[in-house]
């Protein structure tokens, strides 16, 4: 089945973030407290990982798994969005402990109480794009 | 088994999800959570009058099959891979977290105060996930990610908003962590 190779990588996806406790908001609030390396260790060996992988993707122009080359599209250019955007995200990020993939692994794992994040995350997503062509980019 | 039911150690679990993000290019996708929020506003059909909901959805239906996935990852490994030596976080953050009600872990990933069922009885802690989720919501979808989009995806490919976006994420969650979080408990 075509659609259950994504099912394998999200299933592997919830495990890691859940084992690592990436999705547990003591850990949000130590990493922001600094007082713990274990978020940032992460965080960094993640982007680590994927720096190096992208670089031997573009160098060696490799293949994806329909034999098409692999073009990775850049982000738009901008600035004020990806601040204030980001800010915002990172206030919410900071007050429950989660961001939009842990929202999903908590709700999976029992966590009734995240139903309300995941309503406000909805909200939030559908009032962007109620008010976003009145928004500075 | 102890391995396994242990805390994961930060190099293979950076490591996992780095190959995670390299994987969903090999498929000819990309790594980026919070994309999946608009794909659910846009189910309800509300692009017939929000344009930014009418669009093909449908096409990323493989990332909700992703979410899928980690929900039920998250069910197996709460319910069935843990153990009480879980979230040993720094002894300092239990009694700074102690100062504002909230209990020690004990091996739970989330505080029973914030997050027990209880909460369903508290108009302020609502109040508090509602206006988190609202927040995350309209925040990654400015920025045009979260951190798995900018974080992960965009830094791992050097790009430069994504640089902005995530000192963005940190300047944020810095200012709640260390500044309003104190005045909200």
């Amino acid at each position: 089945m075509n659609l259950l190779k994504y099912l394998a990588v999200g299933f592997i996806f919830g495990l890691v973030l859940t084992k690592s406790e990436a999705v547990s908001w003591y850990r949000i609030y130590e990493m922001f407290m600094f007082q713990s390396f274990h978020m940032y260790g992460i965080i960094g060996v993640a982007i680590t990982t994927g720096i190096i992988g992208i670089q031997i993707i573009k160098r060696n122009k490799l293949k994806d798994i329909d034999g098409l080359t692999i073009e990775i599209i850049d982000k738009e250019k901008g600035s004020f969005r990806y601040w204030i955007g980001g800010l915002l995200f990172g206030l919410g990020w900071a007050l429950v402990g989660s961001c939009p993939g842990p929202i999903f692994i908590l709700i999976g794992a029992g966590f009734m109480s995240v139903g309300i994040i995941l309503v406000g995350a909805l909200l939030g997503t559908f009032l962007y794009g109620v008010i976003k062509d009145k928004l500075p980019h | 088994m102890e391995y396994i039911t242990h805390t994961w150690h930060w190099s293979i679990s950076g490591f996992l999800i780095g190959i995670i993000m390299l994987l969903l290019i090999y498929f000819g996708k990309h790594f980026g959570m919070s994309s999946n929020l608009r794909s659910l506003c846009s189910m309800t059909g509300v692009g017939k009058h929000v344009s930014f909901f009418d669009w093909d959805w449908k096409s990323q239906r493989w990332n909700l099959i992703v979410v899928l996935g980690a929900m039920i990852g998250g069910f197996v490994a709460v319910h069935f891979l843990s153990d009480a030596s879980n979230v040993a976080i720094n002894p300092e953050t239990i009694a700074q977290l102690s100062k504002f009600g909230i209990e020690a872990p004990n091996g739970k990933i989330a505080p029973n105060t914030m997050f027990g069922l209880e909460v369903f009885q508290s108009p302020k802690m609502i109040f508090i996930l509602l206006i988190g989720g609202i927040l995350i919501g309209f925040g990654s979808r400015y920025a045009g990610g979260c951190t798995s989009g900018h974080a992960i995806s965009g830094l791992s490919n050097l790009q430069l908003p994504s640089l902005k976006a995530v000192i963005g994420f940190f300047i944020g969650g810095l200012v709640m962590a260390h500044f309003i979080f104190p005045l909200l408990f």
